[in-house]
């Protein structure tokens, strides 16, 4: 699968890496839902960190769209409330 | 997919298929599509220009407060010279908030480098994925019955859309801060040149009262302990350098901390 960091680029990871992934998500929207900014923090850099890790950079030229796209590792705990229940980071 | 991933795929893909829409001849979507991200890629390079503006506007604002840090510092021997201990106090709780300041503008200028740079390779990735999709429209267009050839359109396009709302994203977001930036070295400058210079610690940006409490707490032992260090100095450094320092400010008109100095120009 193809996930992609927002403003930062698409990595490919495996399937079983997906699965993780998901569980990551679940953590950081988790954290995210209970108000818990911390929490939330930690869950997403791990998230972020997971797929900077695991995942391999798409090449340039290669023209695919994602499977999962990220927000920014540098979003903010009220971008990623707004993100998950309001307009999101990309109004319009 | 409901998580954070789930929300922002769900949004840039609804943005890419709205980009879509507007042209049903599938030759007539790759065009249009390919004529946007021209469009995008000039836009970016638009940006980056603005970005890199910014940047040089915030450095010369760097560049007055180093100045003021300067001259409060040279006020405050003046006036502690002079006898003035209450004066030389106010001179460096000025010098002390606009060192504070001048530290979080150093960091500031710092993100917006690395934001340049970020936005510089995102130019560079998008310019890459457009050339991709210049050359398979045309094997598109060329090698695909209608039908088939739409859904290799809506591939390629969701591509290099979302290359695109990427690039988007992270120039507004870039941009976003430059805004605020400029707002608070605005602000600065404008408190500055009013003589309220005390006031910026009313300007941090989240803090509470407590913050400010200890901020004002731990800069007000610095202030003590550096007016000391500045007694000492004058106290046993030779008569001639303390003379020469007073020279400026004579005993009945210390030296003037609330004067804007000549550099305080507006901003253009």
């Amino acid at each position: 699968m193809i996930a992609r960091i927002a403003t930062e680029g698409q990595y490919e990871l495996t399937e079983s890496d997906a699965e993780a992934l998901n569980e990551l998500d679940n953590q950081a929207v988790g954290a995210c839902d209970s108000g818990d900014e911390e929490q939330f923090k930690t869950a997403f850099k791990a998230l972020i960190d997971f797929v900077r890790e695991n995942g391999q950079p798409v090449a340039e030229d290669r023209l695919e769209p994602s499977d999962v796209i990220l927000p920014p590792a540098d979003v903010s705990f009220e971008e990623a409330k707004a993100e998950f229940s309001g307009e999101g980071l990309i109004p319009g | 997919m409901p998580g954070l991933s789930g929300r922002m795929s769900t949004v840039i893909k609804a943005k890419i298929s709205k980009l879509l829409d507007r042209a049903e001849d599938p030759a007539e979507t790759l065009e249009y599509s390919y004529q946007k991200q021209i469009e995008l890629l000039q836009n970016v390079k638009k940006g980056i220009a603005d970005v890199v503006t910014s940047k040089k506007r915030l450095q010369l604002q760097e560049q007055k407060l180093r100045d003021q840090v300067v001259k409060l510092d040279t006020q405050a021997r003046q006036a502690l010279a002079a006898g003035n201990e209450d004066l030389a106090r106010v001179a460096l709780e000025r010098k002390n908030v606009a060192q504070t300041e001048l530290q979080s503008l150093d960091s500031q200028i710092a993100q917006l480098e690395q934001q340049q740079q970020q936005m510089t390779e995102s130019e560079q990735k998008l310019r890459a994925k457009i050339e991709q999709f210049r050359s398979k429209k045309e094997v598109i267009k060329a090698q695909y019955s209608a039908a088939e050839a739409q859904v290799r359109i809506s591939e390629a396009a969701t591509g290099v859309g979302e290359e695109m709302a990427d690039v988007g994203l992270a120039m507004q977001r870039a941009l976003d801060k430059t805004e605020n930036m400029k707002a608070r070295a605005d602000a600065v400058q404008e408190l500055e040149a009013a003589g309220t210079f005390e006031d910026l610690t009313a300007l941090g940006s989240g803090d509470d009262d407590i913050d400010r409490q200890l901020k004002q707490l731990s800069s007000s032992s610095e202030v003590e302990s550096e007016l000391a260090k500045m007694k000492a100095e004058l106290g046993s450094g030779s008569p001639s350098s303390a003379g020469e320092l007073g020279a400026g400010a004579p005993a009945g008109e210390p030296a003037q901390a609330e004067q804007a100095g000549p550099s305080q120009g507006q901003a253009p």
